[in-house]
């Protein structure tokens, strides 16, 4: 069994035993829904029934009911495409990434994080689907024999690369999270007590047994398809750059963009799982397990993420300046849309990305509840606005004057994001009811090398603490004595 | 006398180790373990296979990449090439630089679902199926061995194999056969 070094803090506080992370997982969802769940949870259904009306409006009217213009064809429906793709990443990035890389302060988050990944991505998945102005024909972009003969999908175009990536995303970011989820399904199945709860847990935990050879398996296929959902992430994203760096407009036309748009979206998505655990961890009585430690280490992957976006902001402004090229000086990150009427959403951008976020050099701030929970929600606004910056801002300012124009969304446009969150929140307050929060059965492993009860051998202390107590030289002397006369 | 099992309950991983090392020390095997987590290293001990799925993932996934590798040649160059901005698709060799990416997503895409699906069919997991943990407290905090005693010498070999390592509760169950 691995031992986790002594001077580490136990992951898991409260002397907790088996049978009591057991109790704790599963009080939420044998429990009643309190008041504040309710308020939220019908405040999403009504987001998200806004956002379904608009999304109704703009179907049976047309993509004439938003504010999009010939020179700004893309606006907010993009840009919360990208938004929401990117806060999925973290989910996976949690449950793949760090299970490859062994870290064991994942476990008490993975779940969540998942869940976040797959409510976000149907949230994102909305947007292009609309975007293309009649949805029922949306089936065309699957590689089907149509009624134009046998006219067949680019292969060679990023769009259709999407449509491959996020379906493959989705459908195995599900499969992920649910197979983890059968063995806690079985548990709250073994202690139902009404008969309604064991049969509708007896479906969802598909006959789950925990027999040694199931456990193999179980394993063998997580550390698998963690294996295969590592490079998935990232490709996922890559294409979604894609989307942008393949075209010819100056801002986008940028082959940084990959790597970039892989750091911004675990930057954001860091930022959404701390706001959501935070919320999480306090309303579902779970802080001896979503501990300060939890909240710090996400902090640091943040500020690390923040950072590489920090400096691939930087290098996109200093070639947009260093290139001398009068095109390119118009980018969304150069002077020139910094002093422009955009200039409201370039400092948006730069001061909730790249200023605030320097706070978490701090070992206090990145400690404090409060402090990081308003930050997790700047740094998700700065995500958003750089997505509107490289969308609007560089098509604002086209290749003719007569064509530069402004852009502002219509209210349809922002009532179907006001509807994506409510959809998002609506899923996940559902989640958090009906579903073990915590990934419990793999917890368990680890409760005997990071919980508190285990953690064996006892804290040492730490060497300011140790009391260095010279004994008077007499002493030492009759001890040498005492020695000698016994021998 | 028919077949007996023995159902050693234990409340602990590591005691439920040290009872399956010495039920196969005693030249037992161990018919079924069922825990609420994977404890590891209890497969080598109860000398299981190791499992092939992963192999099985491999194939899935060079299914996926020939089935993707197929189609988009099938499609664009030798059906219906298309010609975008002056660069037609006659050649797969000039077109597989901007291939990759679904060629990767398809790989992946059969790969994970067809390992899914495996591992459900082999283990027998649907919803519709009933659990076989024979004591609900197996999915919380308790693991339970089960061997096969065929005699009353057997039968007392195990118990007390099992009693010397700190089972909780032990039971003896006939066979119906």
């Amino acid at each position: 069994m691995h031992q986790d070094s002594i001077i580490r803090e136990p992951l898991l506080l409260g002397k907790k035993t088996y049978h009591q992370v057991t109790e704790d997982v599963a009080r939420p969802v044998e429990g009643i829904a309190n008041k504040y769940w309710w308020a939220l949870f019908i405040l999403a259904v009504i987001a998200w029934s806004w956002g379904i009306g608009c999304i109704c409006y703009t179907i049976g009217r047309g993509i004439g009911t938003w504010n999009l213009n010939r020179t700004i064809n893309w606006g907010w429906d993009i840009t919360n495409f990208v938004w929401w793709i990117g806060i999925g990443h973290a989910g996976t990035l949690i449950s793949a990434v760090l299970c490859l890389f062994r870290q064991r302060w994942r476990l008490t988050i993975n779940r969540s994080a998942e869940a976040m990944t797959i409510f976000a991505v149907m949230c994102a998945a909305i947007f292009p689907v609309i975007h293309m102005g009649r949805p029922w024909l949306a089936y065309f972009v699957l590689p089907l024999p149509n009624q134009f003969g046998s006219l067949w999908v680019n292969f060679n175009s990023p769009l259709l690369w999407d449509v491959f990536a996020i379906s493959t995303y989705f459908s195995v970011s599900i499969v992920f999270w649910y197979l983890g989820l059968i063995p806690d399904f079985a548990m709250i199945r073994d202690r139902a007590k009404t008969k309604s709860r064991k049969i509708l847990y007896t479906l969802f935990s598909f006959g789950w047994s925990g027999r040694a050879k199931d456990w193999q398996r179980f394993e063998e296929v997580t550390l698998v398809l963690a294996g295969i959902c590592t490079p998935l992430v990232f490709s996922v994203h890559s294409i979604v750059s894609s989307d942008f760096a393949t075209g010819i407009v100056r801002g986008w036309h940028s082959t940084v963009y990959p790597p970039y748009f892989v750091a911004g979206a675990i930057f954001s998505g860091m930022a959404m799982v701390l706001t959501l655990v935070i919320v999480g961890r306090k309303v579902l009585d779970l802080e001896e397990y979503i501990t300060i430690q939890h909240i710090e280490t996400m902090n640091k992957v943040m500020l690390t993420m923040g950072s590489v976006v920090g400096v691939a902001y930087f290098a996109e402004f200093f070639q947009a300046w260093y290139s001398g090229d009068p095109n390119e000086s118009f980018i969304y990150l150069s002077w020139n849309n910094a002093k422009g009427v955009y200039g409201w959403a370039f400092w948006s951008l730069i001061i909730c990305n790249n200023i605030l976020p320097q706070i978490l050099w701090l070992k206090g701030a990145r400690r404090n509840l409060y402090i990081t929970f308003i930050l997790s929600i700047v740094i998700n606004i700065g995500m958003w606005f750089e997505r509107f910056d490289i969308v609007v801002t560089d098509l604002y300012r086209d290749y003719i004057p007569s064509t530069w124009t402004y852009y502002s969304p219509s209210y349809v446009e922002v009532g179907i994001f006001v509807g994506t969150i409510g959809m998002f929140f609506t899923f996940f307050l559902l989640f958090a009811r009906w579903f073990p929060f915590i990934a419990q059965a793999e917890l368990k492993t680890t409760l005997k090398a990071t919980g508190d009860l285990y953690h064996n051998p006892p804290r040492q202390p730490k060497s300011s603490d140790i009391k260095v107590e010279l004994q008077p030289l007499h002493a030492t002397v009759e001890t040498i004595n005492t020695k000698y006369h016994h021998e | 006398m028919s077949k007996v099992f023995v159902h050693a309950l234990y409340d602990d991983d590591d005691k439920l180790r040290d009872g399956a090392i010495k039920v196969r020390s005693l030249g037992y095997g161990i018919k079924e373990i069922f825990s609420p987590f994977p404890v590891h290293g209890i497969d080598k001990i109860m000398g299981l296979n190791r499992t092939r799925i992963s192999i099985c993932c491999f194939i899935y996934g060079v299914t996926g990449f020939s089935l993707a590798f197929t189609m988009i040649w099938y499609m664009l160059i030798h059906d219906w090439p298309i010609d975008i901005g002056g660069k037609p698709n006659y050649t797969w060799y000039h077109n597989i630089p901007s291939w990759i990416p679904i060629l990767f997503e398809s790989t992946v895409f059969c790969a994970a679902h067809g390992m899914a699906l495996t591992f459900l069919l082999r283990s027998w997991l649907f919803p519709g199926v009933s659990p076989k943990n024979p004591d609900p407290r197996t999915t919380d905090d308790h693991f339970l061995m089960i061997t096969t005693a065929h005699s009353a010498e057997d039968v007392t070999l195990l118990t007390d194999a099992a009693k010397a390592t700190g089972a909780v509760e032990i039971t003896k169950v006939e066979s119906k056969n």
